[in-house]
């Protein structure tokens, strides 16, 4: 009994020990922690591995730093190692990366040109970025605008990008514009930032900021893309008053009027690849980083001649740079006389949709020569059963778009006769013409073997005729049949069919020729919702 | 094209779209006569009028010019220099000149 008396004092004594040195070793960890908390946005370098000796403080003391616990250094040690590739480079150094930190940029569209534009500036370290964007993601924009992906689809494109910005680099501000860009709203967002990029994709937008820009003297960097090509502009730089003709030029300067509403094409028409429009984007973060870390303007070549860098992916070579005026004397924005002023802008007395124009859809044809797609879808069924060599038996379906376009998918018999060959001039040389039709795509059918026939044939009439190369194919394959015409939106296929009616195509009445509304987009909406969107 | 005394040859290239006007090429050898009818030397003026008349393969000529100008939206540089440092549509057009033309891209 005394014995096992005796074996639980032994180990409680033990217990008791082993927690008295836990409680010690506790204790001094605790302090350390504390001591490690309290320097740790200011450590320089590490000194720990338990405690402070004396002689590391006199070394200290020697190299003037007062204290281990406040910072040292310019940046924070995370930031020596996240930017230590691009801080060794002569261009960039400690104070290249302390303007890159302390500077704000704006950009506006975050699509193909605003993703890796953002992408590349938050990885560069620039303090606060901020993003404008009214839109949503849609399937449609994935294959170029790099910070969305297939989940976030139907999600705010700025959400979208901060997300994605935000785990690239979670040190720096992101500031959040979930709004399209008007006069009103835009010079409050415009105020914050030091420095402005242009991402967007329509003219009223391009001459909006760049006027906003001169007005509140901050440079821009401006790009845009369609199909294979990009362009890349700095504007107002380097930055000064309108009127002192040593600033750079303005959007203005460059382009005085903006283009017919009619002849802007939007990516969505006339297409966009991912890598070209990236190109630019990613050249507007370089062209940015330069502006940004040369405070005196004497690194960029641009301030000696304004230029606008012309990118075409089948060029040769691909990149050109032009030299480009200075500022206009009588510009509208950056002379010693505007007429656009932060006033006139709040106010709301400039209209820059008004001033671009709107590219109204086509409406010419009056309605006895429209069919709804439905109308058309009941004559086609009455008509499937007795296709004729890949061809509707009691009508001609003729279809505008581009032959790319029509070979992605058409109308079962529709045949296609491209709308820029429905624009080709009138040529009274027969020989010109000739080479014309050998040179251009002649017109084709659904490339059927069928219907490959009666391209065929097409061609061999062609030759014989002097007016225009079409005519004569679709008095042929339409006899006295009625005629429809086709295309994306609805638009071109008016145009068409009035120009078939100019050169006779309706037999003075005789032959019915018309078109089918909302173009195959409405064929998808209310007929076939198989019919593959692009 | 066959070169004589009495012509000039340069150089014509289309851009930005505008290609597709002119046979979907970009680069085109244009030979003008060296002195227009009015018997002054080639301006990039007659080269507008002479590409719409003769290279332009689309009846669409308001795409290229308005009001007997240059439509807005399109830059037209000299020898890579926008035409405003080198005298515009009065320009006499040298030998062996490349004149481009740019229609501004709006998409991003």
């Amino acid at each position: 009994m005394d014995q096992t008396i005796r074996n639980l004092r032994e180990q409680i004594s033990l217990c008791e020990r082993q927690l008295h040195a836990l409680k010690v070793q506790l204790n001094n960890a605790e302090e350390r922690a504390i001591l490690e908390a309290q320097a740790k946005p200011e450590m320089s370098f590490d000194l720990s591995g338990g405690g402070q000796d004396a002689w590391q403080m006199e070394i200290l003391g020697v190299l003037g730093h007062e204290s281990p616990r406040k910072n040292a250094w310019p940046l924070m040690p995370q930031e020596y190692k996240r930017y230590g590739r691009q801080l060794i480079l002569p261009e960039i150094g400690l104070n290249g990366q302390l303007r890159l930190k302390n500077t704000s940029v704006l950009i506006v569209g975050v699509g193909g040109l605003g993703c890796p534009a953002a992408a590349y500036l938050a990885g560069a370290g620039v303090g606060t970025i901020g993003l404008v964007d009214g839109d949503i993601v849609e399937e449609s924009n994935l294959h170029r605008q790099t910070l969305h992906t297939t989940e976030k689809v139907g999600m705010s494109k700025v959400d979208s990008a901060t997300f994605y910005l935000k785990s690239l680099n979670p040190t720096i501000k992101y500031v959040s514009h979930r709004t399209h860009l008007n006069p009103q709203n835009a010079p409050d967002i415009f105020r914050h930032y030091d420095l402005v990029l242009d991402c967007t994709d329509n003219p009223a937008s391009r001459y909006l900021i760049s006027d906003l820009c001169v007005l509140l003297g901050k440079t821009l960097v401006s790009a845009s893309a369609l199909r294979m090509e990009g362009q890349l502009l700095i504007l107002n730089y380097p930055p000064r008053a309108p009127g002192d003709s040593s600033g750079g030029p303005c959007y203005r300067c460059v382009f005085p009027k903006p283009p017919p509403a009619e002849t802007v094409v939007t990516c969505g028409e006339g297409g966009v690849l991912g890598p070209v429009v990236g190109v630019m984007g990613v050249l507007q973060a370089l062209e940015a980083i330069k502006v940004i870390v040369d405070d005196s303007h004497l690194l960029s070549s641009q301030s000696e001649t304004p230029s606008l860098l012309l990118f075409s992916a089948y060029g040769t070579p691909p990149f050109r740079s032009i030299r480009l005026r200075s500022r206009r004397p009588r510009c509208a924005c950056c002379s010693e006389q505007p007429s656009v002023s932060l006033a006139s802008l709040s106010s709301g007395s400039l209209d820059y949709q008004l001033f671009c124009g709107i590219a109204n859809p086509a409406n010419i044809l009056n309605p006895r020569e429209r069919v709804s797609p439905r109308e058309y879808a009941k004559t086609l069924v009455t008509t499937r059963s007795v296709l004729d060599r890949g061809l509707p038996k009691d009508h001609v379906l003729i279809d505008v778009r581009e032959r790319v376009q029509f070979d992605l998918c058409s109308i079962e018999g529709s045949i296609n006769i491209p709308f820029s060959q429905i624009n080709a001039p009138v040529r009274s040389n027969p020989s010109t013409r000739e080479q014309s039709v050998a040179s251009s795509s002649s017109p084709s059918t659904n490339p059927d073997q069928n219907a490959m026939e009666v391209d065929g044939k097409v061609s061999e009439g062609q030759r014989n005729e002097l007016v225009m190369p079409w005519v004569h194919f679709i008095h042929k394959a339409a006899l006295e049949k009625p005629i429809y015409v086709v295309c994306r939106f609805g638009n071109d296929s008016q145009v068409t069919v009035k120009k078939f009616k100019e050169a006779g195509l309706d037999l003075s009445g005789r032959r019915w020729v018309g078109d089918i509304k909302n173009g195959l987009r409405g064929w998808r909406t209310h007929v076939d919702k198989d019919f593959p969107e692009y | 094209m066959a070169d004589t005394g009495d012509n000039v040859h340069l150089t014509v290239e289309f851009s930005g779209g505008l290609e597709m006007l002119f046979s979907n090429r970009r680069k085109h050898s244009v030979s003008l006569p060296k002195i227009s009818p009015k018997g002054t030397p080639v301006t990039i003026d007659f080269l507008v009028k002479y590409l719409c008349d003769h290279l332009m393969k689309d009846s669409r000529k308001d795409l290229f010019i308005m009001e007997d100008n240059v439509r807005p939206g399109i830059l037209v540089l000299i020898n890579d220099s926008d035409w405003e440092l080198e005298g515009e549509a009065d320009y006499e057009i040298q030998p062996n000149d490349n004149i481009m033309f740019v229609s501004t891209l709006h998409g991003g």
